[in-house]
């Protein structure tokens, strides 16, 4: 019983010193935002006292307004066009048989393992040629295609678990496959899209290479890359700098402190039944 | 019951499956898989991304060899997956071995949520927050200079021989975490009995470690080893924020060439040729790090 329990006190300083690591260098993004001016910067202290001006400095100074309303629309629309088209294609390789299913699926497969690079630069020459570089299009339509491929995965996954007896009640009652997707499957199936949601949302948020390479008008950055240049002003002046880093994490921060467990089983299990 | 049901519903060929797939595959086409085709079309041409192109052969890809900076990119983002991949993964599984028969503590979810914590905050904000640590009076130096080690405080950053490893190390934070979540919650999978019966029969904490909970892991460690060396090999953002390459090209990797050379400096083909090899690369391994997983599952 002793060993126990010294084992137990060994378990928790283990994981309260990795804890700690993971933490510390946001905790102190989060006291040096509050800094006040005067104050030594850029290292890991208690500030003199609470200040609150960096925020409204940076939200001014650096436009993030702005930066923070594209971010919202794309963000919200890519979430939006994914889960409309993930479901519907999900719902195909799931439930229906068609010639060149498993070759289809295999390609959307593919999507997830590739890296940006692979067709960034064409996709680049093609939307320009076009003409919808330096537009939101330019950030929803990629953003869009490079979600899609965890999306079908994911919907594909949750729909196979569907009860089929449940499917079948509905067939029998003469329901069609429209009918049936939106009307018997995909209500229960809330909990499992709104996860896709999430994490579709998260990745779309934070996404940085993209914007850097389709748009240059400044009413047209996200945040994160509003907080690139802003970063290439304000080299030094770090309490600024972590002010506008709380601002462009705070969203996807607060999802994930209200919806954690729904955001770590999701990406635990999304990725790990690859 | 589901054996007596007839399936003949489901064995039916529907065609209208099609126009289910439809518009996802058409993005897919459109915003992927054409774009994809052409990186690898552009590798064999020369373009400055204005003018008209000229075919240049396998030239693009004998540069990857000949042309020392790009080696470079290559070679830096080996000593990445080190950092990334490497430590993070050693590091957890020492630590999960360590604790393993604590996955079921109390507060569990609480230490899960803040070790998970950096997995949710946007690559740009990570890579400001530890510019500041590295900077002359940032964490980093304050904790040297706090145990008296004043004289080898540096700007990390700013250094030759202390960039990479600087921008390896915020992969190695960024890693930790995932792994150690990954790997705890892999083991609460085991069945406490297996723990239970194994003391009983006097095996150590090695032997445990051993026979126990490092074959209930190779599913999750296949898992961290994938995400953190694709990781490794893609970084793009920590390197642009941190270094943009620098100084020199001591921290330049795969990813930062193939946009530079793309958006900056003309060389469309060879940004091509860069982006070429490393989607291979990242499919390679991923291909070989996926045998590891156990069959079994499915």
């Amino acid at each position: 019983m002793r060993i126990r329990r010294r084992e137990m006190a060994f378990n928790y300083t283990v994981l309260i010193i990795f804890s700690a690591i993971a933490v510390i260098p946001l905790l102190g993004v989060l006291l040096s935002a509050v800094t006040p001016k005067g104050d030594p910067q850029g290292g890991f202290q208690l500030p003199s006292g609470l200040d609150l001006g960096n925020f409204v400095e940076a939200w001014n100074r650096g436009h993030f307004s702005t930066y923070m309303t594209s971010s919202a629309l794309v963000t919200i629309s890519v979430v939006v066009l994914t889960t409309i088209m993930s479901t519907l294609a999900g719902f195909a390789f799931a439930r229906m048989d068609f010639p060149g299913k498993n070759a289809l699926f295999f390609m959307l497969l593919a999507g997830l393992l590739l890296p940006a690079e692979a067709f960034i630069i064409p996709l680049y020459y093609n939307l320009r040629s076009a003409g919808i570089t330096d537009t939101y299009w330019a950030l929803i339509l990629p953003q869009t295609a490079q979600s899609l491929a965890f999306g079908v995965f994911w919907m594909r996954n949750q729909f196979r678990t569907f009860p089929h007896e449940i499917m079948e009640a509905g067939r029998l009652d003469g329901a069609s496959d429209w009918k049936l997707l939106w009307k018997v499957i995909v209500p229960p199936s809330i909990p499992a899209i709104s996860t896709m949601c999430l994490l579709v949302a998260m990745w779309t948020w934070n996404e940085f290479l993209i914007p850097l390479i389709m748009v240059s008008s400044e009413n047209l950055r996200t945040a994160p890359l509003g907080l690139a240049f802003f970063q290439g002003q304000h080299i030094t002046d770090y309490s600024l700098l972590a002010a506008a880093g709380v601002i462009v994490a705070l969203p996807i921060v607060l999802l994930y402190i209200f919806l954690q467990r729904r955001f770590i089983s999701g990406m635990v299990n999304g990725i790990s039944s690859r | 019951m589901a054996a007596i049901l007839p399936r003949r519903s489901r064995r039916r060929v529907r065609w209208k499956a099609y126009l289910y797939v439809l518009p996802a595959f058409a993005f897919f086409a459109i915003f992927l898989g054409v774009p994809l085709l052409q990186t690898a079309q552009y590798s064999f041409y020369d373009w400055n991304g204005i003018g008209p192109s000229t075919w240049a052969g396998v030239q693009n890809y004998v540069d990857l060899i000949l042309d020392q900076k790009l080696r470079d990119s290559f070679v830096h983002a080996g000593i990445l997956i080190f950092f990334f991949a490497a430590v993070p993964v050693v590091l957890a599984l020492a630590l999960t071995a360590i604790i393993s028969r604590g996955a079921r503590m109390r507060g569990m979810s609480i230490f899960r949520t803040l070790l998970f914590l950096p997995q949710v905050i946007a690559s740009v904000v990570v890579a400001t927050t530890w510019v500041a640590i590295y900077s002359p009076n940032g964490l980093v130096n304050q904790l040297l200079r706090a145990v008296g080690l004043d004289s080898i405080t540096t700007a990390w950053l700013g250094g030759f021989a202390t960039a990479l490893p600087a921008v390896g190390l915020i992969g190695s934070w960024l890693g930790i975490g995932l792994c150690l979540v990954l790997f705890l919650s892999g083991v609460a999978n085991i069945q406490p009995e297996l723990f239970e019966s194994a003391r009983l029969e006097g095996a150590g904490p090695v032997r445990e470690f051993l026979s126990i909970t490092l074959p209930a892991l190779r599913g999750p460690i296949a898992v961290a080893l994938t995400l953190t060396v694709v990781a490794a090999l893609k970084t793009f953002d920590l390197v642009y924020i941190t270094t943009h390459g620098g100084p020199g090209n001591a921290t330049s990797v795969p990813a930062y060439e193939a946009y530079n050379r793309a958006f900056n400096t003309g060389q469309v083909g060879s940004a091509g040729a860069v982006a070429v090899v490393l989607t291979l690369l990242i499919l390679i391994i991923t291909v070989f790090i996926q045998k590891l997983q156990p069959k079994d599952v499915e």
